[in-house]
This record gives structure tokens, C-alpha cells and sequence, in this order.
């Protein structure tokens, strides 16, 4: 999928410097336009939250994280946890576009036998840093492997996506105060603050504003930003960590069902599969983002 | 009198020998060193004893990224808490994720008597050993609790050690060497099979010395570990003695009893009698007297075995 562009993951293309803001954006439109093909094939995936990240992923994975396909397990690489395990697809779909799976395979996503797990599993697939589903695991386990990189001196750096819906979870709170007490500060937390859980928005459910406040009250620099802007998030990832010697929280204000006029902002796109008519409107719009 | 030894000293020990050794091993503690024995570790590798405060869900995902930034983490704990609080955290980002991560379940079963029911570890077999890829292992003395720490230390993959803090004899001869799914004979008996782990091994011998004085010949079976459990020893007991009695400072449900019941009832079914914790919550008193009322001393175990022989006598 991404051939044609010639992309590569920062390591083995030599730097991510070289991909500008426009290749990045056209990119994260393939990667939705993919996402949204592979989700009607499976009939399932959590379509509205996989959209909100796509940026987000695109530039982790495109403009910042020191990977390599070839070398999945390469000790000194840089970690990402998925916390949201739901939004597997848009991982997967990223992974491909990565290098470090085979875009052929996407179409098993969810089928018997596939690696290609409803949740994101370690064990199955190359790239997957955690095995997540259940949320508020994946922060937790971003602070025990930003402590070991810290123990082995190692300048491997930590980021974690989190969902905001997903902070309802109090372990998450635990390792909010943990990371801030060992000074994580080459660990890294984006927050998809799409403002949207399952059943309707994070405010009505449960409160989690001033979220930015919580953060820094317990110890992590903050920043926050507009997750679906390109140049925005790659100055947020630039100048990492906002505050030395404290970890990062991102705090990226996202809209579920980005780039899709009529799944933006809807809480019922949360996990529903577009229709063939559906697909095909969703496509043409993201046909004409990427051009 | 026979020297009684607290299995915490054999496990602190051990640990600090290991990890002088290793580099990779890591203690994470929830503000625990006490009650984990681990003084010395701190003491002697400051930067390695990762304190995460009372937060045991972040314990053992703290612990999971640890491993697999390539750290053996050994998770010390109080048992209650971290297999009850850090369930699907031992579940996912251990057992599934197959994270090279050592879960030590300290003072487990009983031993916090009149603490109450709320410390009691009565449920911590039922809950790990139905987890794949999780080996579990409650030793009985010291020696014992030594060789499953080496043990531990160099399996790759995940263990869960249930550790006690009630004062225990040795019950194996220094020549023994624990083999993670193999039950060990203690003693040899055609009549009956006395199967235990833990704490209650040595009063499982004892109870088998009462019955020899009455005639009756009892085999003892220490299971110390429960998966995986070694069906071949349990079959074999059920074949050769007919009649097996397990005995565990647990709750009967989905333990040690269970464990053994699962093979006997697809191998060679035969009368099994489960003595522990009746699927209650135990009332107040000292960890001696729970057991003394839950019918866990050597004459309970002893009146157990003679019943279940009468009522199966051909």
C-alpha cells in the first residue's frame, strides 16, 4: 500500500525527516481508507476510535519511533503500546504500512486462525509491544518498560496511547503516580481524547475533565494538541520531554470517526461496520483528503 | 524438638544469591520489603528493588514491561492481594502475554489467622491454575522453597510461587531436587494416598505415622506443584492405592483437591476426600487454630484416611 509513496519506518528509511507533513497526511488517509476496507471485510472492529488515531499512529510509527521491521525484537528499540487494544485494526493496518506485516494479510483480520487478533496480541505478531484488550493495562506496562530501559541506561524511549474513556480505569492512576515518582521522562502518553466512550461522551458517563490538571497533579509534564495535525504532533514529539525529568502526557484532542464526514463525532460508530454503500461513500471522501 | 524454619529466610535469601549472579533480576514489592523478608535484597541492590507504593494492579504490569524489556522481575507480595487485586493483570500481562515474570504470593492460605478472611489466600490455586502458561508451585520446607526459586529463576516464562509464613519442618532429605510438575513419594503405602502441598506436607507424614500404628499403609504424595499437575503420580495412586485423600490449606473448590479429582475422574476413578477450607470464610482465630478447626491436623487427616478406607473396604 504504501509502495507507490515509497515510506519507510524512521530507522530503516535513515530518518524520519525526510517524509514531509504532506506525505505523512496522505499516508494517514491510506491507512484509514485500509482500516475502513478491513474492518467490511472482517464484519467487525471498532471503527470510530481506529479513525481517531490513524494521525496519531501515522506519525509514531512514520516520524518518531526508532523500529524496524527487519529486526522486531532489536533491544534498543523504541516501545508502543497500544492501551486502547480495541483500536487493533488501525494498529495492524499501520504495522502494514510499517513494513513488519504484509499487506495481504489484513484481509484475515479477525478470521479463525489469524495473528491478526481482535486485540492485539505480543505473541502472535511482530510489533506488538503488549498484549492489550482489557483497558488500563497498557500504561502500567509502558512504565515497567521505560524503568527497564531506564535500569539498562538504554535510550529507548516509551509511548503509550490511551484511550480517554479508557482513564475511568484506576490502574492507570496507579502508574500515573509511579512514572512521575521514578522520573520517567523518556516515556510518553498519548491521550486520544476523542471526548466519546462507548455508550456517550466521557463527560456524561464519567467526568474526566480538567483532565490536563489531573495530569499535572500528579507529577507529568503536559501538552496538549490537536491529534488529527500533522505539524502539530510532530512539534509535540520534537521537544519531548515538555518537562525534564517528568514523564509526557499528550493530550490530543481527537474526533472518533475522523475523516469520514458522516462518522465524525457519532457515538454509533463506536464498533459499527460500514455498509458497501457506506464503504464506498468513506472512501471517496478519504480519496480526496489524500490526493 | 524439631527445628521449624519460616520458608520466607529460605526465599530471601536464595533471591540475593541468584540475583548477585544475575543482573536481570528485579524485586517489585508494594511497599512489601517487610513482609516479603526482602531487607537484604535492598540493601544490597538498591536500584533494583522497584517499590511501586499499594498499587498492585500496577505491580504486575509494571512487572510484565519489566520483563519484557528483558528483566526477570519476582513480584513479592502478600498472596491475597496480588492474585486477588491483580487477577487480570496476572491473567493478560502475564499468563497470555507469556512475560517472563515471577509472581511470589507471600504469607498465602491461612497464615494471617485472626487478620480475617479478607487476608486469607484460600482461593489463590483456584485462580492461577486455571491460567495457561502459568506454572504453580507451593513448596513445603525450605530446601524445597530454595530449589523453587532456582527454579523459577531459570525457567523462562511464567511462575507463580505460594509461599507461607507458618513455621515448617523439613520434610525432604538433602539430596532432593524439586522438577516443576513431578510429585515427590514421600513415603511409600499401598492402602491409601495422601496427597498435599505447603505447610501441610510434614503434618501429612505425621498423619500417615498414625495410620501405620493401626495398620494401615499410606502413601504420601507432595504435590508442590499444581500445574502442571503430575497425572501420571495421581493415577498411579489411584491404581495402586485406591483411595486418595488430598489435604490443602485452601479452599476445597477449584484447589489442590480439584486439581487431583480432575485426573483421578479420567484415568482410573476412585473415592477421593478433600480436607481443607469447606467453601466458607473462615471465622477469627490464629492461623494453628483455623487449621485445628478446619480438620487439617495429622489425627484429622488420620480419621479422614481410616473413614474413607472403611467405607471402601471390599
Amino acid at each position: 500500500m504504501t509502495e507507490g509513496l515509497g515510506l519507510r519506518p524512521p530507522v530503516s528509511a535513515g530518518g524520519a525527516e525526510g517524509l514531509s507533513d504532506d506525505q505523512l497526511r496522505r499516508l494517514a488517509s491510506q491507512i484509514r481508507m485500509r482500516d475502513l476496507e478491513m474492518i467490511c471485510t472482517a464484519g467487525a472492529g471498532h471503527t470510530g476510535g481506529e479513525l481517531s488515531v490513524a494521525d496519531i499512529l501515522t506519525v509514531l510509527y512514520f516520524a518518531f519511533l526508532r523500529v524496524d521491521p527487519t529486526r522486531p525484537d532489536w533491544p534498543e528499540r523504541d516501545r508502543f503500546v497500544l492501551s486502547k487494544g480495541h483500536a487493533a485494526g488501525a494498529l495492524y493496518t499501520t504495522l502494514a504500512a510499517a513494513g513488519f506485516i504484509g499487506d495481504a494479510e489484513l484481509d484475515t483480520f479477525m478470521r479463525p486462525e489469524s495473528r491478526l487478533n481482535g486485540h492485539p496480541s505480543r505473541r502472535l505478531l511482530p510489533g506488538v509491544e503488549a498484549s492489550t484488550g482489557p483497558l488500563g493495562h497498557g500504561l502500567p506496562i509502558a512504565v515497567g518498560m521505560a524503568l527497564a530501559a531506564k535500569l539498562d541506561r538504554s535510550p529507548a524511549r516509551t509511548v503509550v496511547l490511551t484511550g480517554d474513556g479508557e482513564l475511568q480505569e484506576g490502574s492507570n492512576w496507579e502508574a500515573a503516580m509511579a512514572a512521575a515518582h521514578f522520573e520517567l521522562d523518556r516515556l510518553t502518553l498519548f491521550i486520544d481524547r476523542n471526548g466519546l466512550q462507548q455508550g456517550d461522551s466521557t463527560e456524561r458517563t464519567m467526568r474526566l475533565e480538567p483532565l490536563a490538571d489531573k495530569w499535572r497533579a500528579f507529577g507529568w509534564g503536559v501538552v496538549e494538541v490537536d491529534g488529527h495535525d500533522i505539524p502539530s504532533l510532530r512539534r509535540v514529539l520534537e521537544r519531548l520531554p515538555v518537562v525534564r525529568g517528568k514523564p509526557t502526557c499528550v493530550i490530543a484532542h481527537t474526533h472518533k470517526g475522523q475523516g469520514v464526514s458522516f462518522m465524525r463525532d457519532a457515538v454509533e460508530w463506536h464498533h459499527r461496520v460500514p455498509t458497501a454503500d457506506e464503504l464506498s461513500a468513506a472512501l471517496r471522501e478519504l480519496e480526496a483528503a489524500a490526493a | 524438638m524439631t527445628d521449624l524454619f519460616d520458608c520466607r529466610q529460605a526465599f530471601a535469601q536464595t533471591l540475593v544469591e541468584l540475583a548477585a549472579v544475575d543482573e536481570r533480576i528485579v524485586a517489585v514489592v508494594n511497599d512489601s520489603i517487610g513482609s516479603s523478608s526482602l531487607r537484604d535484597f535492598s540493601r544490597q541492590f538498591p536500584d533494583r528493588l522497584i517499590n511501586v507504593g499499594i498499587a498492585e494492579q500496577d505491580m504486575v504490569g509494571i512487572a510484565a514491561g519489566l520483563a519484557s524489556g528483558g528483566r526477570v522481575p519476582f513480584v513479592c507480595s502478600p498472596a491475597p492481594f496480588l492474585t486477588g487485586r491483580a487477577l487480570e493483570q496476572i491473567k493478560v500481562d502475564v499468563a497470555y502475554s507469556v512475560h517472563n515474570v515471577k509472581l511470589v504470593g507471600m504469607s498465602s492460605g491461612l497464615a494471617y489467622g485472626a487478620l480475617g478472611a479478607t487476608h486469607h489466600s484460600i482461593e489463590d490455586f483456584a485462580w492461577t491454575r486455571v491460567l495457561p502458561n502459568l506454572v504453580v508451585i507451593a513448596p513445603a520446607d525450605p530446601l524445597e522453597t530454595r530449589q523453587a526459586v532456582q527454579a523459577a529463576a531459570e525457567r523462562e516464562g511464567p511462575v507463580f510461587l505460594r509461599l507461607s509464613r507458618m513455621p515448617v519442618r523439613a520434610v525432604h532429605a538433602p539430596d532432593y531436587r524439586l522438577q516443576i510438575g513431578a510429585a515427590a513419594q514421600l513415603r511409600g503405602g499401598e492402602d491409601v494416598t495422601l496427597i498435599a502441598n505447603g505447610v501441610l506436607v510434614s503434618r501429612a507424614l505425621d498423619a500417615a505415622d498414625l495410620l501405620a500404628e493401626v495398620g494401615v499403609s499410606a502413601r504420601v504424595l507432595n504435590m508442590a506443584t499444581v500445574s502442571p499437575i503430575d497425572a501420571a503420580a495421581i493415577e498411579a495412586a489411584a491404581r495402586e492405592t485406591g483411595r486418595i485423600v488430598t489435604i490443602e490449606e485452601h479452599s476445597i473448590i477449584g484447589g489442590l483437591g480439584s486439581a487431583v479429582a480432575e485426573v483421578v475422574v479420567r484415568t482410573h476413578p476412585v473415592r477421593v476426600r478433600m480436607l481443607g477450607v469447606p467453601g466458607i470464610f473462615a471465622p477469627t482465630g490464629s492461623a494453628a487454630w483455623l487449621l485445628e478447626r478446619f480438620g487439617l491436623e495429622p489425627a484429622d487427616i488420620r480419621d479422614a484416611a481410616l473413614q474413607l478406607v472403611r467405607e471402601t473396604a471390599a
